[in-house]
């Protein structure tokens, strides 16, 4: 995927973000998982297409990694989107699962030993 | 979960959680990520700096300039709560470890390892080690054949006697979920004696 045109991709992503590189919070990790506000707020100011075409994708609740990859954009700037919608209350996010390593979830880890053993 | 404040509600969505799968270039992890995955493998970009890192990190790098890493990855959903990721760590690339967040939080790994080339997967292992990131290491046969034995292999990457080794086909979707049933297995036990 991509490949041809890598000289030229680095550069414009970005510029959906207004320049932006770094987001404004941490919530959006690679498996978060992000679903859109329904019904969508009344709001002030109108989405650019890039955060309309999020909100389509994540109607269902979607993984932060699925919809860069679905967007074909790097995930630091699908990050910097998600934080705009989060902000104007058209999005909401889920944390993945905690995973520790001092107290370990045995029910977790059984329920993903039984989810394998039925593939 | 108890009440949070609203952008952190999303009660409909699954938990997720994630393993990784490690391991030298051409070693055959698209390969697995693909045989066990529900959707063909997506692939995702991201633009990383060098800033930062040590100079001894940057031998054999020509010129400190910006990089991509490329992640192909894909899902097992394992009930309507819970969704498992398998993110595919690029071979090619020696700096995927500077995605922070991709080790971050995983379950755990699967190191995978080409017998013709075992020293491939040795930074692999390496960083799981380093980070106590617990791993099992699947040796892909390539062809489906398996010419040494798991101990001969464990020797020659000189893996700790608890970390498993077991002999496996990327390209089989039985011999991957096995492989991720042996590191959840792993998990388990070492849970159990804690």
């Amino acid at each position: 995927m991509g490949g041809g045109d890598s000289a030229g991709r680095l550069v414009r992503p970005f510029t959906l973000t207004g320049g932006r590189t770094r987001p404004s919070r941490a919530d959006f990790t690679l498996i978060a998982t992000v679903t859109a506000v329904d019904p969508q707020p009344v709001a002030a100011v109108r989405c650019q297409p890039e955060h309309t075409r999020i909100l389509r994708l994540c109607a269902e609740p979607v993984a932060v990694a699925e919809l860069a990859a679905r967007l074909d954009l790097p995930v630091s700037v699908v990050v910097i989107l998600l934080c705009d919608l989060l902000e104007a209350g058209r999005i909401t996010v889920r944390p993945p699962r905690l995973v520790s390593r001092t107290t370990p979830d045995l029910d977790l880890l059984q329920k993903v030993r039984d989810g394998l053993g039925r593939l | 979960m108890a009440g949070s404040d609203s952008t952190t509600d999303a009660s409909s969505a699954p938990d997720t959680v994630k393993i990784l799968v490690a391991g030298g270039f051409g070693v055959g992890k698209t390969t697995m990520v693909g045989s066990v995955s529900e959707i063909a493998p997506l692939r995702t970009e991201e633009p990383l700096t060098m800033a930062g890192l040590d100079v001894d990190d940057l031998d054999g790098i020509e010129e400190k300039r910006a990089t991509t890493v490329a992640l192909d990855f894909g899902r097992i959903t394992i009930s309507r709560e819970l969704v498992l990721y398998l993110f595919g760590t690029p071979g090619q690339q020696r700096f995927w470890f500077m995605w922070n967040d991709l080790a971050l939080g995983a379950l755990g790994a699967v190191v995978l390892v080409d017998v013709r080339r075992p020293e491939s997967s040795f930074a692999a292992i390496d960083f799981f080690e380093r980070r106590d990131i617990p791993f099992v290491v699947g040796v892909n046969g390539f062809y489906g054949e398996h010419p040494y034995p798991p101990e001969d292999i464990r020797d020659a990457l000189a893996v700790p006697e608890h970390v498993q080794v077991l002999l496996c086909d990327a390209r089989d979707r039985e011999s991957c979920r096995d492989v991720l049933i042996a590191l959840i297995d792993q998990l388990i036990a070492s849970a159990v004696q804690a």
